[in-house]
């Protein structure tokens, strides 16, 4: 059952020395399944480079930031065995998903109940998942860590869904959604997994409409459609501004209904703390009850994780609050691959910050450039109100450097020249981190009444946050972080490298390669948690069946061990620093030198200002009360501490590939012109990441082909 | 600016609860609502206090998470969530009331956190359209007309805060299930379970022991999303007609 | 509580059944009853302008409606009846519902901040409503006991419905309990129409709502104006 080849051989990289001794929890994570097959390949990684690490890495905690300089990207990690799929049959892309669900083995309807199943995040792709096989027949166990299901961020998406129904007969096909998917991409997606995307959006809308999911209409009565994403074709179907909301209220609905029905079990307000492995297969998590405390056991035959994106690592981004990466980061430490951590989508049309207090950003849609225009002074100096800047001091300068598609460049585009006239010390705004989007040509070409119709609700959302009247003076936006593209790595059938461990949703680095399609976050999700995930499953279960697990079972006392270990330690530092302050320095490190533009310098130094930081939580955070009792700063502290852990592997990834492609720019790798510049000969593959413990992590290469998509370098001018 | 806040402090479910006062200063009008509050929380943490427990995930106004009572209206002065509150809508040397939502239904978890897992059950109890997934006809099989859409998705946008209930001065949750009644009502799809649905529904939202309805639309005035009142009358109506005609099955 | 109880046992139909809706709509049912009996009671009262004799005759004729059909007064007992029941529905559900309120708010002390005791918009009508009901009651009493059965007779005993309407009409106090009485009536009515109708089903759109106000107002107003008129034009001596 061993999914590919590095599996066993990750089994084997436990054990590593640990930095921090204050964090006891650590010596348990790491050597619960040592027994697993072995049959790896690489040898590079063996517990002395670890240890040669660990010194290293202490000898620079204690020289401070000057001595990093002497990291390269090619220290910092191991290289090892590449990796493939598995799973995708060799058939013609059309017909891989039909013959996957042919030949995956099914479970007796009689039996499935049986048979459980651990669901963690209940967004679309977990809510779906969850109602799906609940129906399905399984035995299924649903967390959350909201007090609802219906809370998941998915709610949060404004624009749309994308599915090629072409009923606008505008040429659209399943191949060309695909073709844009990939192309969209930066040809960094394996082929097989978006064509099957594709494929089933058709009937992600079917199966939402039957749900009741009020999607616009026209008044013929039949669905409407947009334009999206600067694509050529109107496959976008959308719920006014809250498509997400309507969707997720589907899915949630779904799940309710199975939780009437008693096939899925809902456990709220509880959040995942750590995974299960015994004998090499996930079989449970161990998860926190948020309002008690107490820490419980939950063992299954097949666990499922659909925990979102990590673009909290950020501290300020579009995500909700509460959104972090310990779910698939403790997965990760267990073994699980992770792909791709350093792409990330940064949105271009956000409200900026306005001070120091600031806990998230608002995304308005991007829609907004279509009409208006982006500028800044010409002049630095120039702090006049905006109104009072004549037209020749003025510099439109997406219009001035991309005359073709002036103000609807793609999102990269778009968010990294903000951040250019924004570091030349032009932009506007609290702290000059923004730029004007002014709608007073549009005023007075379309006249007030219908911009006001087109975008009404956005001019009203913004007046609300910033308390200024977008009819009269010019908004001011600035990029945010937005969507994470890299996720645990899995396979065909979704499975991660841990067999059993699956992945769907954002939380999977599966279908976007380096960059994601508007409308296609809402498309992904719903079609791993309906339409994949419920077929691809059953290979797993039915090839059981899995010995029971029992709840003293050394592994599953040694997980629980940890998780108490690890809470222990956070409630005794009784530092001086709070976790929002660890978090907000954490999140400048990754703004500053792992956002819309990377350099091998940059990136360098931000390695070890985050160990220097991760250092200084571990001994100098500040976290009040107990474990017994609701604890959002203890819930906080857990997941900061993973993003600090994370935020170096996303380094490390941004390091080593010195390249650009899609939301990964790295500054030595441009055109002439300042455009990303790919280089395919090198770098065409998905980089996926095995845990090296306090040591390096270990890159395994997934070698991407294109068989039926062209690989092109793109062009705005 | 400088504030006062009385807030809501409660240690656990059990425990017996006080209103407390802190002062903040600097409050920047830019702030949010929530944002004053983690400045808050920031500096009682450094003094060693326990900070405020108050619940908020998306901070854009759509998840539902948060909701306090703010000087005895829920939400506060503006028609939006806490979420979306600015601090702008104060004065200088205001004092703030900062409670949590109320009703017998809603038990207090911690200081503002409370339990509304009851709305869950009554959408559990009917609140759904049974289409198993993969059985769909194609999205365009049944026209729906445009009214009858945008109407179904004005009560559809419910975003599940519990305001409603917060603010009825009977501690009722009718405007959340009148709200899924009619959204799921208005639909072609919703036809074949609707008599048994508002059945359902009903019963589900008596028995988590929520009051009865009075008509006197507090509920839809403090709602972010506007969801109107005849939505409950639409609800009675269904209701009448189930139970003088019998459920579905 | 009867409604609090456990009732998992029974059908979602038993479970409706034993609802607040259907409460409230045995309130609105029985409430609309007494609203046409209030108009019925005030034609009745108006015919006092048309002097003792016409208003006597009135009275008379009530109790011949439906002869020969119905023995004499006989109608006039069923609508008794039908009033006396719609009355107890009405308090039933009141009671019912006011104590499940008090519980479901979460006590009678709900919120500490003193800054919006009055809501964000309700009208001054939807709060005196139970209080106002128990005004309503107790007067109704009274004025049984002192215009029905004679019982307390503040203006001195008289023979005839009109003598007994002067001459009470004739002391201070039981016009300013009257009025005091028929202001309850009409801040009830305001909200009580409105959300009788509501209850019902009729307020189905914005329009609706809008519509179904104005009706409260008129209903309010004909009630009110209309059984107010006549124990003031008394006090002026217009009707004597």
């Amino acid at each position: 059952m061993m999914s590919t080849p590095p599996t066993g051989e990750q089994r084997r990289r436990f054990g590593l020395p640990h930095r921090h001794r204050r964090e006891p929890a650590q010596d348990f994570a790491q050597h619960h399944d040592g027994d697993a097959t072995g049959g790896g390949t690489a040898t590079a990684t063996d517990s002395g480079t670890g240890t040669t690490m660990e010194t290293s890495t202490q000898a620079t905690g204690s020289h401070g930031s000057s001595s990093f300089r002497s990291l390269d990207a090619d220290s910092v990690f191991e290289a090892g065995a590449p990796i493939e799929d598995k799973k995708a049959p060799h058939v013609s892309i059309e017909k891989r998903w039909d013959e996957r669900k042919f030949n995956a083995k099914l479970v007796n309807p009689a039996n499935r109940r049986k048979l459980s199943v651990i669901i963690v995040g209940t967004g679309l792709a977990g809510a779906s998942a969850a109602a799906t096989l609940g129906e399905a027949g399984y035995h299924v166990k649903s967390f959350c860590y909201q007090d609802s299901p219906r809370r998941a961020h998915s709610i949060a998406a404004q624009g749309g869904i994308n599915a090629a129904k072409n009923y606008r007969n505008d040429g659209d096909s399943v191949y060309r959604l695909f073709y844009d998917t990939v192309k969209g991409g930066d040809f960094r997606s394996r082929e097989s997994n978006v064509y099957r995307l594709a494929q089933v959006s058709t009937q992600i809308i079917d199966q939402c409409v039957a749900q009741g999911v009020p999607f616009a209409r026209e008044y013929g009565g039949l669905l409407d459609n947009r334009s999206f994403g600067g694509v050529q074709v109107s496959r976008t179907f959308y719920a006014r501004g809250q498509t997400g909301q309507q969707l997720l209220i589907g899915a949630y609905q779904a799940l309710e209904r199975q939780i009437a029905a008693k096939t899925v079990e809902m456990h709220t307000r509880h959040e995942m703390l750590e995974l299960i492995v015994v004998d090499g297969r996930a079989r449970g998590v161990v998860v926190r009850d948020m309002v008690s405390g107490e820490i419980e056991t939950h063992l299954a035959d097949v666990v499922v994780l659909c925990t979102g994106g990590y673009g909290n690592v950020f501290y300020l981004s579009t995500n909700a609050m509460g959104c972090n990466v310990t779910a698939t980061w403790r997965a990760h430490r267990k073994g699980a691959l992770f792909a791709n951590p350093c792409y990330t989508q940064i949105h271009p049309t956000c409200i900026p910050v306005s001070g120091d207090y600031q806990s998230k950003l608002t995304l308005m849609s991007e829609s907004l450039r279509n009409d208006g225009r982006i500028w800044v002074p010409k002049s630095g100096e120039d702090k006049r109100d905006p109104r009072e800047i004549p037209e020749d001091e003025r510099d439109y300068y997406l219009e001035r450097i991309y005359p073709a598609f002036g103000n609807l460049v793609p999102r990269d585009i778009a968010s990294r020249a903000a951040k250019n006239v924004c570091d030349e010390g032009r932009g506007v705004g609290p702290g000059g981190l923004g730029v004007y989007l002014d709608f007073a040509d549009a005023i007075d070409r379309m006249g007030r009444k219908a911009v006001e119709a087109k975008y009404g609700n956005l001019f009203d959302m913004y007046a609300q946050i910033t308390g200024e009247n977008p009819y009269e003076t010019p908004m001011r936006i600035y990029p945010a972080v937005h969507y994470t593209m890299g996720g645990l790595w899995v396979d065909y059938d979704l499975e991660s490298s841990i067999p059993g461990l699956f992945v769907a949703g954002e939380a999977n680095f599966s279908d976007h390669g380096a960059n994601r399609l508007g409308a296609s976050a809402l498309m992904q999700g719903l079609a791993d948690g309906y339409f994949v995930l419920p077929n691809t499953i059953n290979d797993y279960l039915a090839s059981g069946p899995y010995p029971k697990v029992e709840e003293d079972h050394p592994a599953v006392v040694e997980a629980v061990e940890s998780v108490k270990g690890r809470i222990e330690t956070l409630l005794g530092i009784q530092g001086t620093r709070t976790v929002d302050s660890f978090h907000k320095e954490l999140g400048h490190i990754m703004w500053d030198y792992c956002g819309m533009e990377r350099t091998e310098e940059g990136l360098c130094k931000a390695i070890g200002r985050i160990r220097e930081l991760r250092d200084e939580f571990w001994s100098d955070v500040k976290v009040l009360g107990a474990n017994e009792e609701i604890n959002q700063a203890l819930e906080r502290a857990g997941r900061v501490a993973d993003f600090l852990e994370l935020g170096e592997l996303m380094c490390i990834d941004a390091l080593h590939r010195r390249e650009s492609c899609g939301g990964h720019f790295r500054a030595e790798s441009q055109t002439e012109d300042g455009e990303a510049l790919r280089h395919d000969d090198e770098f065409a593959y998905v980089a996926a990441w095995e845990y090296g413990g306090e040591g390096k992590p270990v890159l395994h290469k997934e070698d991407l082909h294109y068989e039926y998509v062209e690989m092109k370098q793109r062009s705005y001018k | 600016m400088k504030i006062t806040v009385r807030v809501w402090r409660q240690a656990n479910a059990t425990a017996k609860g006080r209103m407390v006062s802190y002062e903040v200063p600097d409050v920047s009008e830019d702030m949010s609502f929530l944002e004053m509050l983690d400045v808050l929380n920031d500096r009682l943490t450094t003094q060693g206090e326990d900070p405020i427990a108050f619940d908020h995930d998306c901070r854009e106004g759509i998840c539902g998470s948060c909701g306090v009572v703010i000087d005895g209206k829920a939400h506060g002065p503006q028609q939006t969530t806490t979420c979306q509150l600015h601090m702008r809508s104060f004065s200088d040397g205001d004092v703030i009331d900062i409670e949590p939502w109320r009703a017998e239904a809603f038990p207090v978890l911690k200081d503002l956190i409370v339990d509304r897992s009851a709305f869950d059950r009554i959408i559990q109890a009917g609140g759904f359209i049974s289409a198993p997934t993969g059985a769909a006809p194609d999205a365009h099989a049944a026209p729906i007309r445009k009214e009858d859409a945008d109407d179904a998705f004005d009560a559809a946008t419910c975003i599940g805060c519990g305001a409603c209930v917060a603010a009825c001065p009977n501690g009722s949750a009718m405007l959340f299930t009148s709200a899924k009644i009619t959204h799921l009502g208005l639909l072609p799809q919703g036809q074949p379970e609707r008599r048994s649905r508002v059945l359902s529904m009903v019963g589900q939202h008596d028995a988590e022991g929520f009051g009865n309805c009075t008509n006197i639309g507090e509920c839809t005035a403090v709602c972010p999303k506007g969801i109107p009142l005849e939505t409950i009358s639409r609800l009675n109506r269904d209701l009448l007609g189930a139970l003088v005609r019998g459920g579905d099955e | 509580m009867l409604t609090f109880v456990a009732t998992m046992t029974l059908t979602a139909h038993q479970r409706a059944a034993r609802s607040t809706v259907v409460l409230k709509v045995l309130m609105a049912v029985s409430g609309v009853i007494m609203i046409l009996f209030l108009l019925a009671h005030m034609y009745g009262n108006l015919k006092a302008y048309a002097g003792a004799q016409a208003f006597n005759d009135y009275s008379h004729h009530l109790r011949t409606i439906g002869e020969p059909i119905l023995p004499y007064g006989g109608a006039l007992w069923v609508i008794r009846v039908v009033l006396v029941a719609a009355v107890l529905a009405h308090m039933f559900s009141a009671f019912r519902l006011w104590a499940r309120s008090t519980r479901a708010r979460g006590g009678v002390q709900r919120y500490h901040s003193p800054k919006a005791k009055r809501g964000v918009q309700r009208t001054y009508a939807s709060f005196t409503l139970r209080w106002g009901g128990i005004v309503i009651i107790l007067f109704v009493i009274f004025h049984l006991l002192q215009l029905t059965f004679g019982v307390v007779n503040p203006g001195g005993p008289a023979d005839t419905p009109y003598g007994r309407l002067v001459a009470g009409f004739q002391v201070w106090w039981v016009v300013l309990a009257y009025t005091v009485a028929l202001l309850a009536v009409g801040f009830h009515l305001r909200h009580g129409v409105w959300s009788a109708l509501t209850t019902l089903g009729a307020n189905a759109s914005a329009l609706a709502r809008k519509r179904l106000n104005i009706l409260a107002h008129v209903v309010t107003a004909i009630i009110t104006i209309g059984f107010l008129s006549v124990p003031y034009s008394i006090v002026f001596g217009l009707v004597k």
